[in-house]
């Protein structure tokens, strides 16, 4: 056995902009054991439930996070409407999806820029930024916001889309894909980049599914789940079928997040091509409600759970989201088990973490 | 058109002493801890443990209430993923577990306040 010693990685490391940090126990080279800590930069948004109503709460949780901004007003307002026990009108459904799947566009680009980056392709990352640039052009257009787009309420969203705008999005999107389909070219058949991601990282099937690994990281291990299957908003209307892999290596985290772009795109048009031409976008929602509710939904790093409790008093009782992030701390520290030490960063970058929306 | 899977979530109130065999029950059944949380709700504490089964996307939420003084005895040898989530527990309510398999003693979280939305000492 060789000499152990304990190489802290984080909380500010070159690689990742992010404050988590891991005690990495290694031996010669080889990371023997991973032991994560958080907490850095806890913010104690959920105890804000104290102090603001049920209606302000939803852009108190909108800023959770500054990537999936979108999806977290969204969970909220679904479960309150839940609790409510009402039904937003079905252009707010497709408005939501669209606004949605356009977050998630820009969420995976930026990833895969930061995994270029972290694997020394600065040209990629310079690319996949210069598409996601677009992304964010069409979020700014339709809601007036690059990073929140405050269009979320409860019973329904604040803005519509244009008959105009919604067409630009159609052209546009087809415009990015196409761009799209030359980086994917090289993230999935460039030699060095296959060298740098494939059989690192692996986590099996069995393991995701054991350490409760959630998103990308697990359908990147053959898990078939993806929460828009559940067929909330406007995806109970649209075809599609879960992006899945079962090597469970990076490459294959990184095949799935690439493809889900493509996906994207795809249920943008369908809900383009679908959505009601109808003028109602919410309803009004009134009074304190009583009741308890847990609902799921697939940002773009996974499943985020939210769990309100409400019992007729201005302010609600619990808010509670447990963000994806959260889910795939136990299989980072699986996967870095074993791992070469010079592996760590890229290893992290590919669960592609969030921790200010873990601390919340 | 997509096929649309949505069953209703489903919520179990059980005993303190029963949850240790209801969960390895969920796990036995297949099913995937997808988050536990505490609420401090009236001078209780409400624990939440929700199972996800992946292939039917059902969730079943165990739920046990107790007096802030009671011991809970910790789930992780049975899921250790929940590491995490009780380390969250005791350290933001104050929620007293027992033999977690990584106590973070405090820890997890690096905040001045302790159990901040916990019992304040008044509710004491």
């Amino acid at each position: 056995m060789g000499k152990r010693s304990i190489i802290p990685y984080g909380p500010q490391h070159p690689v990742l902009p992010e404050p988590i940090h891991i005690d990495l126990v290694i031996e010669d080279e080889r990371v023997i054991e991973a032991i994560p800590s958080v907490g850095f930069i806890h913010r104690g948004l959920e105890s804000l439930v104290d102090r603001r109503d049920i209606h302000q709460l939803t852009y108190v949780i909108e800023r959770t996070c500054g990537i999936c901004s979108f999806g977290h007003g969204m969970g909220y307002c679904e479960t309150m409407e839940d609790i409510f026990g009402v039904e937003v009108p079905k252009r707010a459904k497709f408005l939501r999806t669209i606004w949605f799947e356009l977050s998630r566009m820009h969420s995976h680009l930026l990833w895969l820029g930061l995994l270029a980056d972290a694997f020394g392709y600065e040209n990629l990352f310079y690319q996949c930024w210069r598409i996601r640039e677009k992304v964010l052009d069409l979020i700014e257009m339709t809601t007036g916001g690059r990073v929140i787009f405050s269009v979320n309420k409860i019973g329904g969203v604040l803005k519509d889309i244009s008959p105009e705008h919604l067409r630009l999005i159609d052209s546009s999107i087809d415009d990015i894909k196409a761009e799209l389909e030359v980086i994917k070219k090289t993230f999935i058949e460039d030699s060095t980049v296959q060298s740098r991601l494939r059989g690192i990282g692996i986590i099996t099937k069995e393991q995701a599914h054991a350490l409760g690994c959630a998103g990308p990281v697990a359908r990147a291990s053959g898990i078939r789940c993806d929460m828009r299957k559940r067929g909330y908003e406007a995806y109970q209307f649209l075809d599609f079928e879960p992006i899945i892999s079962d090597a469970g290596d990076c490459f294959a985290r990184c095949y799935c997040r690439l493809m889900e772009v493509f996906q994207s795109i795809d249920l943008i048009h369908q809900a383009i091509g679908m959505i009601p031409d109808e003028t109602d976008i919410s309803i009004d929602v009134k009074g304190n409600p009583t009741g308890e509710s847990f609902i799921r939904i697939e940002q773009p790093r996974g499943e985020a759970v939210f769990y309100v409790k409400a019992s007729g008093k201005p302010h609600i009782d619990r808010f509670r989201l447990r963000t994806p992030t959260f889910a795939n701390l136990p299989g980072l520290c699986e996967m870095l088990k074993g791992a070469e030490l010079s592996d760590v960063g890229l290893m992290v970058v590919t669960i592609d973490p969030c921790i200010s929306c873990t601390e919340r | 058109m997509a096929e649309v899977i949505c069953p209703e979530n489903i919520l179990e109130e059980i005993q303190l002493g029963e949850l240790l065999p209801t969960v390895m029950e969920k796990k036995n059944a297949g099913m995937r801890l997808a988050q536990a949380c505490a609420a401090f709700i009236d001078g209780k504490f409400e624990l939440s443990y929700s199972f996800s089964d992946d292939k039917t996307y059902q969730l079943v939420t165990l739920r046990v209430v107790i007096d802030p003084s009671e011991e809970v005895p910790s789930i992780t040898e049975i899921v250790p993923q929940a590491v995490f989530y009780e380390n969250e527990m005791k350290e933001l309510f104050g929620v007293k577990i027992q033999m977690i398999t990584t106590d973070y003693k405090d820890k997890f979280y690096r905040i001045e306040e302790v159990a901040p939305f916990g019992p304040k000492k008044e509710d004491a």
